[in-house]
């Protein structure tokens, strides 16, 4: 587990690049946190670090968003579901297990239907305004490989 | 001969008719609409099933209810939109629908009961941008309206600058990096506790409150001066109300919503007018639910004024999603000798640039 404190919103983009470019295909990462706590601005770091080019912007209209790379990316937002199995009428299994990179916004969401493996990612306000609490948590024997990449984070470079 | 050669033939037989008369499906998002509507610009109905009320006891639209709900009340819809215009499927000239942006499941319903009224009348399915159909509403508005013109285009999904060079040419200017600016009038609403929609819950709201009590940010991106960012100002509020509740104080709902859509409407509106201004445009068009703000609507009129640039905007029931705009937007499209195969896919993803 990597706790780590971002102090911008330019920092929480830096560590969600590193995040990114250290995904491989098949990665599921799950994004928890609050309205405004920073979550898009992580997911676009994700995307960018894992190959994307050009803009990643909020999927909350279209619940998903995909952007081709090295591994396709699959950007998720689930703010607008009610119930997980409205998942189904978007085939979101395909897109969970297949090829590509998942990011999800809103992973509180999945409820039942969170897997049992996946990079977790939690987001949280601290004192100061700008400040955000990044938890990284590997779930499952699959990220058991994150375990030491987190281990070796050395912060992010300027 | 192919299903598509044979409607690429009937082209121009209809380009010589009088009367054109197109039926177009739009269900994208929360609505199911259909319209009939002659020679793109006369609207002979507008149906709109709203399913709002669905959706405010969830606060946001609800993917799976939207395309369960479509399906439930397309062919009521249709029926009704023939009805009302006295039209008989027969005298149908060309089906239009939306085919993208927006939620997949909920487009693919439009778009197969379009292609299945399409190949059952031999009619040409046109499939339409939604985009496209939003600034085509004001050519349903405003008969004498051409191209060219700058359309800013702003909805609960779309925050764009559009260059309309001419009918069915477009040049994207600018858009949003990350919010639209109706999702953070909703998502900013929600916060407040104002329900959904959020815009016309803000903007009532609003009228109330003093639009200068609170400075939340207006984002300038340096080398993209024609794009948005609405992300950024959602947070600020939402640290303005967190920040008085760890105090222990309250706040003015008026006042916050006020400053909250000041602040939106001043970069939606700066950047119009200098878009119009560097492409050197006498005419502003906007499109989209959101441009039924008043307070939008009220400085947008103001500011294109002074500088001699003449205002367009839809009456609201042809900012909302609507069959009829698509039907125009299919119009012009069809005329062009633009129109889809049976395969045509729903596109959830789709730039207005990259529209063939």
């Amino acid at each position: 587990m990597l706790i780590w404190l971002s102090r911008s919103e330019e920092d929480t983009y830096l560590f969600g690049k590193w995040i990114g470019s250290n995904t491989k295909a098949g990665d599921i990462i799950l994004l928890f946190g609050q309205m405004g706590s920073g979550k898009t601005v992580l997911s676009r770091g994700i995307a960018h670090g894992a190959g994307v080019s050009g803009m990643v912007n909020s999927p909350t209209f279209t619940i998903m968003n995909s952007y081709s790379a090295l591994h396709p990316v699959f950007h998720f937002d689930l703010y607008r579901l009610n119930e997980p199995e409205e998942l189904y009428d978007l085939d979101y299994e395909d897109y969970f297990f297949g090829i590509g990179i998942t990011i999800v916004e809103w992973a509180e969401r999945l409820d039942y239907l969170l897997p049992e493996e996946y990079l977790k990612i939690s987001i949280s306000r601290e004192q100061k305004v700008n400040e955000r609490k990044i938890t990284v948590c590997p779930v499952g024997s699959r990220y058991a490989a994150w375990k030491e990449v987190l281990q070796n984070y050395e912060g992010i470079g300027s | 001969m192919t299903y598509l050669q044979q409607m690429t033939e009937k082209i121009s037989t209809l380009r010589d008719k009088k009367r054109i008369t197109i039926l177009a499906l739009e269900t994208s998002c929360d609505e199911t609409a259909a319209a009939v509507v002659r020679n793109g610009r006369e609207v002979l109905s507008n149906i709109i099933s709203s399913q709002i009320d669905t959706h405010r006891l969830y606060g946001g639209v609800v993917p799976e209810i939207a395309s369960r709900k479509h399906v439930e009340v397309i062919s009521q819809v249709v029926s009704h939109a023939l009805e009302e215009s006295n039209t008989s499927m027969e005298e149908l000239d060309a089906v239009a629908v939306t085919y993208g942006p927006g939620l997949v499941g909920a487009l693919l319903v439009g778009v197969s009961a379009a292609k299945a009224i399409a190949f059952g009348l031999s009619v040409p399915l046109i499939g339409v941008h939604h985009i496209e159909g939003h600034i085509s509403a004001n050519f349903i508005e405003y008969k004498e309206l051409e191209p060219p013109f700058v359309c800013l285009i702003v909805s609960g999904g779309h925050t764009q600058i559009v260059h309309v060079k001419d009918y069915g040419e477009y040049e994207l200017i600018g858009q949003t990096m990350d919010d639209a600016a109706g999702e953070a009038f909703d998502k900013v609403a929600r916060v407040l506790g104002l329900g959904y929609p959020g815009g016309p819950a803000v903007d009532r709201i609003a009228k109330e409150g003093n639009p200068a009590a609170i400075s939340f940010p207006r984002v300038h991106l340096r080398e993209k001066p024609y794009d948005f960012s609405f992300s950024g100002l959602k947070t600020a509020v939402i640290n303005y109300l967190h920040n008085l509740e760890q105090r222990g104080e309250s706040y003015c709902l008026e006042d916050v919503a006020a400053s909250f859509q000041q602040a939106v409407v001043d970069v939606l509106v700066e950047k119009t007018i200098d878009a119009a201004l560097k492409l050197n445009q006498k005419r502003i068009v906007m499109a989209g639910g959101v441009a039924a703000n008043s307070a939008l609507k009220r400085q947008m009129e103001a500011e294109a004024e002074k500088r001699q640039i003449q205002l367009y905007y839809p009456t609201p029931v042809l900012c909302t999603d609507n069959a009829a705009m698509i039907a125009c937007a299919g119009y012009y499209r069809l005329l062009q000798g633009e129109i889809s195969p049976l395969s045509l896919n729903a596109v959830p993803y789709l730039p207005i640039t990259q529209i063939q």
